[in-house]
């Protein structure tokens, strides 16, 4: 009996099975309170026709799934090393022509004129809201995490905090909280974009002074406690934020200069632009400063903060840097978010979209400004995809069921993410071979 | 002074009325942050990491606990034995259930991390997914509003201090709190596990030169935290009910006791997560129940900025 489970062939199968198990679970119709068996029966033994061609059951699809994925995992054990070896010498001719200077800024400007003409490529009442909403704001918060998590290596878990605290300077700007304007003003959201920046630095420095000396592992619980208690503020501080309420309506921004005279509206295609716009700032801003002085300062504390501290460079004065360079974009994408969708909720600002942002950076590649976009382009595209055609059984909810195993599922079999900087893949590889100090500060094991 | 003295006296007056029935309650939730808090230092001696699931250990505890109370009770409420009966089952129904939830979560979230001598950073993250995987999933399955659970007896003060009575549920949280509390203690001071477990924190390497088995040391250490977080989730949803995200603010004031007491020490968790129960309870004379988060939290800040090492100091691996 127990060689039976020994055996790899068996061990193989068993995982294999539990996984696409898993996996059926996951897609399943939902269970309730009332019936909470409900969601496991719905899902294994649920009639469902296999394209037509048979009727089964759930359970009996996802059993052929098994057998597929171990065959496909048994193949790859033995040709995997093949394949790979030849699909890395087809690719060799490709990644060199994309090294190239001129080709990479060919490919930038390429993709520059496709996000320009999306909104009329994709000609769509849910898509519009959807690129604007879901996809351009996440993009601009994960850009902006990856500085804190990527170049510094700082694990944030509320960085929608800051994201919080640009909305709220929005609302509290153009005088729509119970609290008055500062002067009693209403001002444009143009003008609360460098105030919510400047705010949302300072909330960054002041959080970041104290608990950035901390160890990894306990930063990532401070900031995980600051962006519940900033929406436990928001939510109760009636007098201020309006509650749970939220504040009153927030005023469109209006372009003025010279003869440029426009104003925004509910559509959500201009606001697209003017992410567009900000986003290419922030994105050019980001990539000199990864190579800057700045940026390598990052790559030295990340990779070995006592050796960084003996060539001079102080580490606390950097990390609270990164901190507040990443909040800053939280901090535009909350005003955009405020002036767009007319008002702030503390509800909109939950621990779920801290999460959902790092997945993103995750996902993409710790570090590579390209792929984090290419990341969370991905996956806010599946994610509205969902949203605008739910599969039977699919909940929006569950979104963060998928996002929790492709965290895990990242780490275990790619952890430097889809489309890895080399120099963070460099850093994961020779920390697993026991070489490098990467991580030390994190755990504390300084030697 | 004037409107602010008037303003404290007016609130320790309360706070004098108040005192011994905040301080029960407090002492109630300070055993469940203590079984909670134990998981968080026991893993974090042996692996040297915070795990952050372990909050979903204690949900799934909380949930199976509820299924068994849900099954047994019927529409009267039982008393004498079955009540004793219906607890103790709760308590190892719940208990067996955060176990099984640990032990995949190490299998599936850590191990192959583990193998491959990951960075920490690679462990903090897969725990977070694993954490938000198993509480939504826990949602979807079980419905996403909160359900009280089917009570074993009627609760009732029990007794009295001076003058504060005592319920029945705390009197449970204390018989239930001190018995595993105190098991917890002597299995890792004097059993072959306890050695094994306090050697593997010691100095994992050497521990493996001189014959313990490194990976079962690991997952056991797993089972028994996450059979004590499961049962204070039996007994955290007997009085507030189940729902899916029920885990994460006990986990995070658990958290903070571990901190509180030195992360890695046994005891320091214990009297931590006492120590926390108490201060928040009586905080409620002071500040709105709404920012009762924001004490603690402002606990775990303080205490991380001006003595990180805790109370009791970190004491990786010795008899407590």
């Amino acid at each position: 009996m127990r060689a039976f489970f020994r055996n790899p062939f068996v061990r193989r199968f068993s995982l294999c099975f539990l996984v696409v198990e898993l996996v059926a679970l996951m897609t399943g119709p939902p269970g309730s309170t009332q019936a909470p068996t409900a969601g496991f029966r719905g899902s294994f033994f649920e009639a469902s026709s296999f394209y037509g061609l048979f009727r089964t059951q759930r359970w009996v699809v996802f059993f052929a799934l098994a057998i597929i994925m171990f065959l496909v995992w048994s193949g790859w054990l033995n040709k995997g090393a093949s394949i790979r070896s030849t699909a890395t010498k087809a690719l060799a001719v490709p990644r060199a022509v994309t090294q190239r200077r001129p080709v990479r800024w060919s490919l930038i400007g390429v993709a520059l004129i496709v996000a320009l003409l999306l909104p009329r490529i994709v000609n769509d009442a849910f898509w519009h809201s959807a690129m604007t909403e879901q996809i351009g704001v996440f993009v601009l918060l994960a850009t902006g995490l990856n500085v804190v998590v990527g170049f510094a290596g700082l694990l944030d878990l509320g960085y929608v905090a800051f994201y919080a605290i640009g909305a709220y300077t929005t609302a509290w700007m153009t005088g729509s909280l119970p609290t008055p304007a500062p002067f009693h003003g209403h001002f444009d959201p143009f003008v609360a974009i460098p105030v919510a920046i400047v705010i949302v630095m300072v909330a960054g420095i002041l959080l970041g002074a104290p608990t950035l000396r901390l160890r990894g592992d306990y930063l990532a619980i401070v900031t995980l406690g600051f962006g519940e208690i900033v929406t436990i503020f928001a939510n109760n501080l009636y007098g201020i934020t309006g509650g749970s309420q939220g504040s009153g309506p927030i005023p469109h921004p209006v372009l003025h200069i010279g003869p440029l005279h426009y104003v925004w509206s509910l559509k959500p295609v201009p606001y697209y632009y003017l992410l567009l716009v900000f986003l290419v700032i922030f994105l050019v801003a980001f990539s000199l400063l990864e190579h800057s002085r700045i940026g390598r300062a990052w790559t030295a504390i990340r990779e070995d903060e006592v050796a960084a501290e003996s060539v001079g460079i102080n580490p606390l004065k950097y990390k609270v840097m990164a901190f507040a360079i990443g909040a800053s974009t939280a901090g535009f994408a909350g005003v955009v978010t405020a002036s767009q969708s007319n008002n702030v909720f503390p509800s909109s600002f939950t621990l779920q979209s801290s999460i959902n942002i790092l997945v993103l950076v995750i996902f993409g590649g710790m570090g590579s400004i390209f792929g984090v976009v290419v990341g969370a382009i991905i996956i806010q595209v599946a994610y509205s995809y969902l949203l605008h055609t739910p599969p039977q059984g699919y909940q929006s909810a569950d979104l963060y069921m998928y996002l929790g195993a492709l965290l895990v599922v990242m780490m275990i079999f790619r952890p430097s993410g889809l489309i890895p900087s080399r120099r963070r893949k460099r850093e994961i590889v020779l920390s697993e071979a026991g070489e490098g100090h990467m991580d030390e500060v994190l755990t504390g094991d300084t030697p | 002074m004037g409107a602010f003295g008037h303003y404290l006296s007016g609130h320790f007056a309360t706070f004098r009325l108040e005192f011994w029935s905040l301080f029960v309650g407090g002492v109630a939730n300070g055993f469940l942050y203590g079984m909670i808090a134990v998981g968080y230092t026991l893993v974090y001696g042996v692996l040297r990491l915070i795990n952050f699931a372990h909050s979903e250990i204690f949900m799934s505890g909380g949930f199976a606990g509820y299924f068994v109370m849900k099954a047994l009770i019927g529409n009267s409420v039982p008393s004498g034995a079955a009540t004793i009966f219906l607890i103790v089952l709760g308590i190892v129904v719940g208990g067996t259930a955060g176990a099984l939830v640990a032990t995949l979560l190490e299998r599936v979230a850590y191990r192959p991390l583990r193998r491959r001598n990951a960075p920490k950073l690679a462990y903090l993250i897969s725990a977070i997914g694993a954490s938000y995987f198993l509480f939504n999933l826990a949602g979807k399955e079980f419905g996403r509003y909160s359900i009280s659970m089917p009570q074993p007896y009627i609760n009732h003060p029990v007794f009295h201090v001076f003058g504060a009575g005592v319920q029945l549920y705390y009197v449970v949280i204390f018989v239930a709190g001190v018995v595993m509390l105190f098991a917890l203690d002597r299995v890792v001071a004097t059993t072959k596990l306890g050695r094994s477990i306090r050697a593997v924190a010691q100095d994992a390497e050497t521990a493996s030169l001189m014959g313990v088995n490194i990976d079962r040391t690991i997952a056991l250490t797993f089972i028994v935290g996450g059979a004590l977080g499961g049962a204070a989730g039996f007994l955290f949803g007997l009085g507030t009910g189940v729902v899916y995200t029920m885990g994460f603010v006990p986990a995070l004031k658990a958290f903070t006791a571990a901190v509180l007491g030195g992360i890695g020490n046994l005891r320091g968790a214990m009297i931590g997560g006492l120590l926390l129960g108490v201060v928040e309870s009586l905080s409620v004379v002071f500040v709105q129940a709404a920012y009762i988060d924001v004490v603690a939290f402002g606990i775990l800040v303080a205490v991380l900025l001006f003595r990180p090492t805790g109370i009791l100091g970190e004491r990786l691996g010795r008899a407590a």
